[in-house]
């Protein structure tokens, strides 16, 4: 006779009034599986823990943003966000799906160089851009989005030397009714700072006027405040137009689409709130359109969203390291994934599901990661079913900002692989080493010998 | 280790205890144990049982067996020594 | 021979702030037009309707809203398959929202609701309230939607106190200065995050219509209530339906500019100025339901017939000055029913 599958003894008061295991049985169905390819064989393979990155779920949720605004406007450009997550095989992707790239420092701007993006289509913002990376970007006809005066100032005096003309956007920051407002980014709206800059631009008759730019804020649950944007960068647009009778080329809305996690805090769960594509698309599309550009002069509409288009695809594998009480009597459960690999951690309930079969009964559980550090924390209070030691589970909706945020801190980072659409499995980043870290160090001679 | 006498278990996993009004819901395998434990058998009984039904080792199930009895224990369920030389 | 239809209903906490579940179905128990047999659906082990046997005839624990529509999703075709459900009326607030997002599926099953659209269900939010006051032409007390305390000091400009503080889900305050004002910021806005919503506080008389909306601009059904005797949780205790043509205008307006879809309940306040300002829009039935029910409108057999997309004509007059008071009763059960209920999910 076959074994049953074990599974500890447990016993929970039953507390009326509090949520009971019917309310939480179905939200787990074990993932034994990922497009197709074994959990348990990729963690014996690759090791764990382990990132899994889905391509078919790239392409289709880039398919799906596209097809969200294509459908309702004439001219769209997607812009792939290298710091959301910019291993190579992923931007690649997005490449081939016909994404350019947009970056935020010059390490970035390389990235997309040496991944083939030709520089007149890298989009290159952020705060700090050196002299020497706006020579890059000027050199190579690339989009450049001053967000300072004193990046104005270094770009006009960059003209004297170089023999090309910038092609420049501003960032314009705005009050869209949303909070926290973004205002340390670009130039103000409401206070005239970027009509004044606008001025200065087209007055110094050196630089390109190419387009507009805003980014109204992170994790926007609401598309509504995308509709103010994209009124006003277009009211900027239309002043451009009549003063200088210069036409922009583009409206770029940014990115800040919101993903299907949880934030912490939030009563309903992330893939019932979140705003979907057409959404967002809807708020934007018809701004534009109703305001008054000539049919002829629409501008371009890019954007830049990053988490909304990877989270989904990204998967964390891990596997049960032990499981304890604290001195209250509380369940705790340690598994290998750790805050510094799971920086998103801190800010939503990751939803988490076992590899393997198990039943619906549950222990109340606190989940710790393996650092010997207080804050590392992965989920605080979980319905968990009951884990062995030595089980596997697969973290969700992990793909934007943790392998790029990721720390290497008391532990290695890990292997991440890539599934294709044939089910076939592709090593893309190789986990750190003793060596990674050693080849970087160095000691000066008279530390190299002790005795203890 | 003894259960309280007057403590009533169903086969859903329900247990009902009538001196203080609490209740608790058990696991099939917690089930399995309990009722074990009400027959008098001893550790070593109960875990031959449980190895031989389960596909588990000997040490996963100690670890849980006496973090679950101990719960037991904590939750008032087993008999002070005072009741058994009653 | 009139047709049975399976309705599942939920708050079934007839308790001291209790749910509207208890009282709907008895107004559908009520009902000329079908029979109904009632499949209960509760959240918590503990909710009376559960073992009201001759009132619920069956009761399933679905998940909280917080497990998502999924999960909600999976719950009610379990119970489908067993019951073969005609209408669901949920009846609690924080479970419209899912609900509101699974009707087309659940339609396709051959399940019907009536409720009201995202839209109407967004705008009637109290964060909302005062564009919606603009938008319908409906007077409402002035409010603001503040995000720190700093902000507080400068709305003397536009207000007076006191002023009502008001959570973004849940809970209120009335403050009568600076201090007390910035002492329930902190507090709701650590419970409920931001915004807080600043309102002025009215000074007058509450009064409450309970009604129904055909989704098309018309009132089927209307009746305006004075609260009589009010809990320390606020909830009415006792009221009586009131002869209010004033009343019956603001409702007849709202539905009309609103289109609003379903039941509902306004939370009017007349000030001293002999102005009615609408402080509140529940987006259901009441608790207090069976009232208009009572008087001659039975709104929940009503909204059954409209879910099924059945004629239904207007409600013209109901019985002024009948009462209700509350009563609680402590009712005899098994442990093998809290058993069955807190391990199955069923009884």
């Amino acid at each position: 006779m076959e074994k049953q599958r074990y599974e500890r003894p447990i016993i929970k008061k039953l507390e009326t009034g509090m949520p009971n295991k019917f309310g939480m049985r179905t939200e787990y169905a074990p993932m034994t599986q990922i497009d197709g390819v074994s959990v348990k064989e990729l963690i014996k393979e690759y090791g764990s823990p382990l990132f899994v990155i889905s391509e078919s779920t790239i392409r289709s949720t880039i398919k799906k943003a596209k097809k969200a605004f294509t459908t309702r406007y004439p001219k769209v450009q997607f812009a792939w966000s290298y710091k959301t997550n910019y291993l190579d095989a992923v931007c690649k992707v997005f490449h081939q799906e016909g994404s350019w790239a947009e970056v935020v420092s010059g390490f970035e701007y390389k990235k997309a160089i040496a991944n083939g993006v030709s520089g007149k289509k890298i989009i290159f913002n952020g705060p700090d851009k050196s002299e020497d990376d706006l020579r890059m970007a000027i050199e190579n006809e690339s989009l450049i989005h001053i967000d300072h005066l004193d990046e104005l100032y270094t770009i006009l005096e960059l003209t004297d030397v170089i023999n090309k003309r910038p092609k420049v956007a501003i960032r314009v920051n705005m009050d869209t009714g949303i909070y926290p407002m973004w205002d340390r980014f670009g130039f103000n709206y409401e206070n005239g700072q970027a009509w004044d800059a606008l001025n200065k631009i087209m007055r110094s008759g050196k630089l390109e006027l190419m387009g507009l730019h805003s980014h109204i804020g992170t994790f926007m649950l609401s598309a509504s405040a995308y509709a103010v944007a994209a009124s006003k960068l277009a009211d900027l647009a239309i002043g451009i137009e009549q003063k200088y009778n210069h036409t922009i080329k583009y409206i770029d809305m940014g990115g800040g689409f919101a993903s299907k996690n949880t934030l912490k805090g939030s009563y309903l769960p992330g893939f019932d709130v979140t705003p979907s594509f057409d959404d967002f698309a809807e708020a934007i599309t018809t701004t534009l359109l109703n305001s008054n550009f000539k049919n002829s002069e629409l501008p371009t509409l890019i954007l830049e969203t990053g988490r909304a288009l990877i989270d989904e695809a990204g998967y964390l594998l891990g596997s049960v390291v032990a499981n304890k009480r604290t001195s209250s009597g509380k369940r705790n459960t340690i598994i290998d994934v750790g805050v510094n690999i799971l920086f998103t951690s801190f800010w939503y309930d990751h939803k988490i599901t076992p590899a393997q079969p198990f039943t619906h009964y549950t222990e109340t559980t606190q989940i710790y990661g393996p650092l010997c550090m207080n804050i590392d924390v992965i989920r605080e209070n979980i319905d968990l079913p009951l884990l062995n030691k030595g089980d596997h589970f697969v973290i969700h909706t992990v793909g934007a900002y943790n392998m790029t945020q990721w720390m290497q801190f008391i532990t290695l980072r890990p292997n991440v692989v890539m599934i294709d659409s044939n089910s076939k499995v592709h090593l893309i980043r190789e986990r750190e080493s003793m060596e990674t870290f050693s080849s970087l160090e160095k000691v000066p001679e008279h530390l190299k010998k002790f005795e203890l | 280790m003894r259960i309280n006498k007057n403590i009533a278990i169903s086969d859903m996993g329900f247990v009902f205890n009538p001196v203080n009004g609490e209740s608790y819901s058990v696991n099939p395998i917690g089930v399995e144990i309990i009722n074990l434990l009400k027959e008098d058998k001893s550790y070593e009984e109960i875990k031959a049982t449980i190895l031989n039904n389960y596909s588990t080792d000997e040490t996963t199930f100690e670890k849980d067996y006496f973090d679950f009895t101990n719960l037991l224990l904590h939750l008032n369920l087993t008999e002070t020594e005072d009741e058994k030389n009653n | 021979m009139k047709k049975t239809i399976n309705i599942a209903v939920s708050g079934l906490n007839a308790i001291d702030s209790p749910g509207p579940g208890i009282s709907v179905i008895r107004g559908l128990r009520d009902a000329t037009s079908f029979d109904v047999r009632i499949i209960g659906l509760s959240y918590e082990s503990l909710e009376p309707g559960i073992y009201m046997h001759d009132v619920v005839d069956k009761t399933y624990q679905v998940p909280y809203p917080t497990a998502g529509t999924e999960a909600l999703m999976a719950r009610l075709e379990y119970i489908h398959e067993k019951e073969h459900l005609d209408v669901i009326i949920p009846n609690f607030d924080a479970e419209l929202y899912s609900f509101m997002k699974l009707e087309g599926e659940l339609k396709k099953m051959g399940i019907h609701m009536f409720l009201p659209t995202m839209q109407q269900f967004e705008e009637r939010h109290k964060v909302n309230l005062p564009e919606f006051g603009k938008k319908y032409d409906i007077l409402v007390p002035d409010s603001k939607n503040i995000f720190g305390t700093n902000e507080l000091y400068t709305l003397t400009n536009e207000f007076t106190y006191p002023m009502v503080i008001k959570g973004k889900y849940y809970d209120a305050g009335i403050a009568y200065n600076v201090e007390q004002a910035k002492s329930y910021f902190n507090k709701l806005s650590a419970k409920w995050g931001l915004p807080i919503v600043v309102q002025q506080f009215v000074h007058g008389t509450e009064y409450n219509v309970t009604g129904l909306g055909d989704g098309n601009g018309n009132t089927i059904a209307a009746v305006p209530m004075r609260k009589q005797y009010i809990t320390d949780k606020g909830k009415a205790w006792g009221g009586i339906s009131i002869d209010d043509k004033k009343m019956l205008e603001i409702t007849h307006n709202f539905v009309s500019k609103t289109k609003w879809r379903g039941g509902f309940e306004l939370e009017l306040m007349k000030g001293q100025d002999n102005h009615y300002y609408l402080m509140e829009i529940n987006p259901r039935m009441p608790a207090w339901i069976y009232l208009a029910v009572g008087v001659g409108q039975n709104i929940p057999e009503a909204l059954v017939n409209l879910a099924l997309g059945e004629k239904v004509e207007p409600f013209k007059d109901y019985i002024k000055g009948k009462m209700f008071v509350r009563y609680a009763w402590d009712m005899i059960v098994d442990i093998e029913e809290f058993q069955a209920i807190s391990t199955i999910g069923e009884l």
